[in-house]
């Protein structure tokens, strides 16, 4: 099991390397320059600035240095919110981002396993129609238009929940429902699928064989079987839960790390795009880590290569 | 005089589906008495493995519906009882093995937990003393080395362990009824005979009575004491297996016995089927099912069922050969050949 883990933390150094290369030359190849947006600077200034931030070197030197940045998790100060790190941007935002993400997780996950059984278990009756309206719509309408809808109904009309900000509980609940739904949807209808699939299965009618009762064995028996494609989705979920909250987080006006991450490719502050990818990139490599062993924790018929018995 | 365990009456099993409805069991009645087998035979869509999982109550509603008769455990029936009653009675009073042993398992539960799963369920005992009990099941029914085949997964049993497994589960709450729908269909021949001498040696130590749900005759000679001869969803011939085998009197078992090969007489003959197939159950044909692929078919035959005309005190068959008035049709010679060859062996064996 150790050596399986090292060796993928060795596949997720080189992925790394490729994403932090890819980035910087996608970057270069960007026409603009952090400074472009401004008033017209005078060239000797401009000049000058391009000096402080390095941006006069040849391409090799400055790939040089942000490798070199990049290994000691020092990315350097914004090049357009003076005075303030890349560091600091990123513990100051990704917090938010890490709480409205787990929250969003969770609900998906919590809602998708739970609208799939109810749909499973009630196959063909007016619960399983409803669940799987509910997880289609889900899937099939956007989460920003979602949002929308939820801000002026829900919050607007009758005032349940804030309309935007963060400052509280109470504000992420909305925005993490947004984030959630898509994914609740595609879950349910994973786990329907499965669930139905497993019911049919032998070891199921051996169980209610033994004399079990109907929960008892689809708690047992069935969700841990059918809950393996869901283990394979978790890693694009984690995906699309960071990528989807750029844009819910843009219309809830929460100050996460999303809004960075695009503003920063708008603004072309390089040294903010290199720590928000880099950032991102370690998050995404170890939850498709995190999955891969958890796959094999919930299916004993998986043993991963490399890992001993 | 054993006790009377189990009795079947004209149970009727109906399956709704979009075509219309399937009459799968049409009426079989049967009895099993204590520590007897009954071996069910026929071939498939006959109605076996439907009757044996409606005395589960394992069939699934909807689509299907119990139409009629009853099923009688112990003087109690089972028809109405509700699914919390029921549930006192699988795995309790009544135990199944399940004929694929690679799917019969759950893939991600250790088996002892399989195992204990159902003494828990059915006995009031701790979790330790249950686990005591599955180590001894596992003994009991030829795995090596329990203590450490107890925390392995099914994957890492081969098939033949596994259907081992199955038996054990199947046995973990003292059941009083096993039934073993085509427990050795899915394993190989040496396996096979393994399995059936275990169920034999396991029937002797505990009394147990054992539905064994086959189409493989050599099996029900094997084992069975009592044999039912089911087709289209009716039981067409019941009796000892010494009736059936020495003494059949349905053209369908003829046909059944004649499409076993004949190793015995070393004649040179081509391997015998039953032409045609089995009748459509959503529109069962008026009169005898079998009338169509029978060549003893007489007028009558497609005109009314036939009733079960008794032969001898345990023998009966539902053909109208056997009324009073019906010509004497001879044992076809090549099944005639078969019983012959039988009772050789019989003799040989000194039994």
């Amino acid at each position: 099991m150790l050596r399986y883990i090292f060796k993928r933390l060795i596949y997720i150094l080189i992925a790394l390397f490729i994403i932090v290369s890819a980035t910087f030359f996608l970057m270069k190849l960007a026409p603009g320059s952090p400074f472009a947006s401004e008033r017209d600077f005078p060239a000797e200034i401009e000049a000058q600035l391009n000096a402080k931030y390095g941006l006069d070197n040849p391409w090799y030197i400055q790939y040089k240095d942000y490798l070199v940045d990049t290994i000691s998790f020092d990315f350097g100060e914004s090049m357009k919110y003076k005075g303030r790190s890349t560091n600091d941007i990123i513990s100051e935002s990704f917090p938010i981002s890490l709480t409205l993400g787990i929250e969003a997780m969770i609900l998906s996950i919590g809602l998708g396993v739970l609208l799939g059984v109810i749909a499973a278990l009630y196959h063909n009756r007016w619960p399983d129609y409803l669940a799987t309206t509910i997880a289609v719509l889900g899937i099939s309408v956007p989460s920003f238009i979602l949002a929308g809808l939820m801000q002026y109904f829900l919050a607007y009309k009758l005032g349940m929940f804030p309309v935007s900000g963060w400052k509280g509980f109470n504000y992420s609940i909305l925005p993490a429902l947004a984030i959630a739904i898509t994914h609740a949807g595609f879950i349910a209808k994973l786990i329907r699928s499965s669930m139905l699939e497993q019911g049919n299965s032998d070891y199921v009618k051996m169980a209610r064989a033994k004399g079990l009762g109907k929960w008892t064995t689809v708690f047992r028996h069935t969700l841990r079987n059918a809950l393996l494609p869901v283990v394979t989705y978790l890693g694009p979920l984690t995906a699309g839960v960071v990528t989807g909250s750029f844009i819910v987080e843009q219309i809830f006006a929460i100050p996460g790390l999303g809004r960075h991450f695009v503003t920063s490719i708008t603004n072309r502050d390089y040294t903010v795009i290199m720590g928000t990818t880099v950032f991102y990139s370690i998050i995404l490599l170890f939850a498709v880590l995190i999955v891969d062993i958890l796959y094999s924790v919930i299916d004993p018929r998986i043993k991963l290569k490399g890992a001993k018995k | 005089m054993t006790k009377k365990l189990l009795e079947v009456n004209d149970l009727k099993i109906n399956f709704k589906t979009y075509a219309g409805v399937v009459q799968a069991v049409r009426g079989v009645s049967f009895e099993l008495y204590e520590g007897e087998t009954l071996a069910i035979v026929g071939e498939s869509g006959s109605g076996k493995s439907v009757t044996s999982n409606a005395i589960m109550k394992l069939i699934p509603q909807p689509p299907g519906v119990y139409a009629g008769g009853q099923i009688v455990l112990e003087g109690r029936d089972l028809i109405p009882l509700s699914e919390k009653e029921m549930s006192k009675v699988r795995g309790n009073d009544i135990a199944m093995i399940f004929q694929d042993p690679m799917t019969a398992l759950n893939p991600t539960m250790r088996v002892g937990r399989q195992i204990t799963e159902v003494i828990l369920k059915h006995k009031k005992i701790s979790s330790s003393e249950a686990k005591d009990r599955a180590l001894k099941l596992l003994e009991l029914v030829g795995i090596p080395m329990p203590e450490k085949r107890f925390r392995q997964y099914p994957h890492e049993f081969s098939g033949g362990m596994r259907q081992r497994v199955v038996i054990a589960i199947a046995l973990a709450a003292d059941p009083k009824l096993l039934i073993a729908d085509e427990p050795t269909t899915a394993l190989d021949v040496t396996i096979q005979a393994q399995i059936l001498e275990l169920m034999k040696d396991i029937q002797k130590k505990s009394k147990t009575s054992i539905i064994f749900i086959t189409h493989d005759l050599g099996v029900v000679a094997n084992v069975a004491d009592r044999v039912a001869v089911m087709y289209a969803g009716q039981i067409v011939e019941y009796g000892t297996v010494n009736d059936i085998f020495y003494n059949p009197k349905h053209p369908y078992t003829w046909g059944l016995l004649g499409s076993m090969p004949d190793l015995k007489n070393n004649v040179k003959e081509e391997l015998r089927t039953i032409p045609g197939s089995p009748p459509d159950l959503i529109h069962p044909p008026q009169g005898d099912a079998f009338a169509p692929r029978n060549e003893f078919a007489m007028a009558i035959d497609y005109e009314m069922e036939p009733p079960m005309f008794q032969v001898s005190e345990t023998h009966y068959a539902k053909t109208w050969l056997l009324h009073p008035d019906a010509p004497k049709i001879p044992i076809p010679e090549e099944i005639a050949r078969r019983i012959e060859g039988y009772l050789k062996e019989e003799q040989d064996d000194g039994k």
